[in-house]
């Protein structure tokens, strides 16, 4: 059980360090850093001009509707190249299974083409 | 892996469901929502339901374990799943043709579908990973049914409260998993069992533990990790709050029945104390929580919190005896629950569904068959004899008693007193006050069915406790710790 928990010492190391190093970095800016502010320095960094109107805006939700469609194909795709790749050592099965997987993928994607997930208008 | 005919005829219920599942995408993708398509996705829905429960009748005897020891059947699975596949059949069947409130679209029986799957697969996981992913296969379907009905801020708070509170569980569970993965160097639950029965129980498997039974706590809306239910339950459109009334939480109890008996059986002293704590908290809240409620919705909601105790309570008796109790626990509350939701969904006024307590008043003239129904569901719920929630709790206060845990019993005898205070309430309303406006008459004849079929279970379900009792004892054999 020790020698089991020893192989997580290297992460308790990298965790110990992480922590110390980015609290030591916000920290020693407080205490080094010479702090005068004023006006202009707080307000809104722009480049050269005012803010147009206000950055809060709702924002047409397709665009993450279309990123969520593209993530589950991507994913089809790290999925299938290994696949592909191993495919003479798992078989009839593994064939089998990436075709079922490919099939409920196919049956999944007629629906969102259906509803009209894909169309931009 | 080797694909045998086994591993294929184990989970065949599951892999019906995805098929009807499969089915049902292709209907709601190429149905339009004008025509009577709904009550072709109810049929087939229903088919589902039937065809699994079917299957149970032929899955192979004695434990099995699949898919690398993460899919595990045996005696005690296949009951509870055919529990949760009658529950799923009675929520589905009693939604109707014309229920609006949104939920009159495909996907919502799509959805529904999606989720009995996941429960299925619940209680059949025999591992931290698979564990995780039935449950989330169960709750994602949960908290878009619950937010169903758009127009409504009600239920979209509902939905968008359930699913917060719901990932926050499952950071928590997860939490606990990895604790437990990291403690005892594997994520099967017969691995972790083994891992336990050498050497001392350590902190952080203890913490783990901990972490695992709150999330799971969160599922089952046990206090103090019910904050959610009242409001969920009030919410979502009245057929959702039937689904979680009646089905979820026969998979979330057995799941924790599998984790506590199965995987952490040789912990038993530790697992015993958060549940103790879980069932008295719970029976305290849900008794008293339920005295002030105005909307029948919540006052069921604190109900269940309260019932959830009292299978918590068997459940933390360690015993064989309160493992058979917490089956013979959930074998009621099915049919409590399906039954009073199948009066509470014919309560309309003027084609629309009321659901303030105080609409009841006057039902035994308006409605005697619901309201004889009712009034029969309601002294089952507060334990009067010789009705079926009096034999779920007997069993559950003898095995706690049993198991040393006096006080326990105690707590909810006292509890179920003050419970009983507000299920008489409602005969009161229904037999002794005068109706305001009455309800429109009839009702449709599935509700009645449902009601009717849940009757004759709670009615007489003293005639088969001899044979009900025996077969939950001899399928909680099959749990690890007995065996």
């Amino acid at each position: 059980m020790d020698a089991y928990l020893g192989d997580y010492l290297p992460i308790a190391i990298f965790m110990a360090i992480a922590i110390s190093l980015s609290l030591a970095f916000i920290l020693s800016a407080f205490v080094v850093g010479s702090q005068k502010p004023d006006i202009e320095k707080l307000t809104a960094y722009e480049c050269g001009f005012d803010a147009f109107d206000d950055s809060r805006k709702p924002f047409d939700v397709r665009f993450y509707l279309v990123a969520i469609l593209f993530i589950i194909f991507d994913l089809e795709i790290a999925f299938l190249f290994p696949w592909a790749v191993a495919l003479g050592d798992i078989g009839l099965f593994g064939f089998w299974s990436m075709m079922v997987f490919l099939g409920i993928l196919t049956i999944g994607f007629i629906y969102e083409w259906k509803k009209g997930a894909l169309e931009w208008e | 892996m080797e694909f045998s005919s086994l591993t294929f005829l184990a989970a065949l219920p599951e892999f019906i469901l995805i098929f009807f599942a499969l089915v049902l995408v292709l209907v709601a993708a190429f149905a339009r929502h004008s025509d009577g398509h709904i009550k072709t996705v109810r049929t087939i829905s229903l088919v589902g339901y039937a065809t699994g429960f079917a299957a149970l009748f032929l899955l192979p005897q004695g434990a099995t374990e699949i898919f690398n020891g993460m899919f595990r059947i045996d005696g005690l699975t296949v009951y509870m799943k055919g529990l949760v596949l009658l529950g799923g059949f009675f929520a589905c069947w009693l939604v109707g043709d014309g229920w609006g409130e949104g939920i009159d679209r495909a996907e919502f029986h799509l959805l529904v579908l999606m989720a009995i799957l996941g429960m299925l697969l619940m209680i059949s996981a025999n591992d931290l990973i698979s564990l995780y992913m039935a449950l989330e296969l169960q709750s994602l379907p949960l908290y878009v049914v619950a937010a169903m009905r758009t127009g409504s801020l009600k239920s979209s708070e509902a939905g968008l409260k359930y699913f917060l509170l719901g990932a926050l569980s499952s950071g928590m569970l997860l939490y606990g998993a990895s604790m437990i993965y990291g403690f005892s160097g594997s994520t099967g639950f017969s691995e972790i069992a083994a891992s336990l029965t050498t050497g001392d129980i350590s902190i952080g498997m203890t913490v783990g533990m901990v972490f695992l039974l709150s999330g799971l706590a969160f599922k089952i809306s046990a206090a103090p990790f019910h904050m959610w239910t009242p409001d969920v339950y009030e919410g979502a459109p009245t057929p959702v709050t039937a689904l979680f009334a009646i089905v979820p939480k026969v998979a979330s109890i057995t799941l924790i029945l599998s984790v506590t008996y199965n995987a952490l059986g040789e912990m038993a002293v530790q697992w015993q104390q958060i549940l103790i704590a879980l069932s008295v908290i719970s029976m305290i809240v849900g008794a008293t929580g339920a005295i002030m409620q105005q909307n029948i919705k919540r006052m069921l909601a604190y109900s269940s919190i309260a019932h959830m105790g009292y299978a918590l309570a068997g459940l933390a008796s360690g015993s064989m005896q309160g493992s058979t109790s917490v089956i013979i626990y959930m074998t009621t509350y099915v049919f409590m629950g399906a039954g009073s939701f199948a009066v509470i969904m014919t309560m309309r006024r003027d084609g629309l569904p009321v659901e303030r307590i105080s609409d009841l008043s006057g039902l035994s003239s308006t409605h005697p068959i619901q309201a004889a129904g009712m009034m029969v569901i309601m002294f089952s719920m507060a334990g009067i004899p010789p009705l079926a929630g009096f034999f779920a709790k007997w069993y559950v206060f003898l095995a706690a008693v049993d198991a040393g845990l006096v006080p326990l019993a105690i707590i909810g005898l006292l509890t179920s007193v003050i419970g009983a205070f507000y299920y008489l309430r409602i005969i009161r309303l229904m037999y002794f006050q005068e109706a305001n406006a009455p309800l429109d008459k009839g009702g449709e004849r599935q509700n009645r069915l449902v009601l009717f079929a849940s009757l004759a279970v709670i009615l007489l379900f003293f005639f088969f406790i001899g044979p009900v009792h025996d077969h939950a004892s001899s399928i909680s054999g099959a749990l690890a710790s007995f065996s």
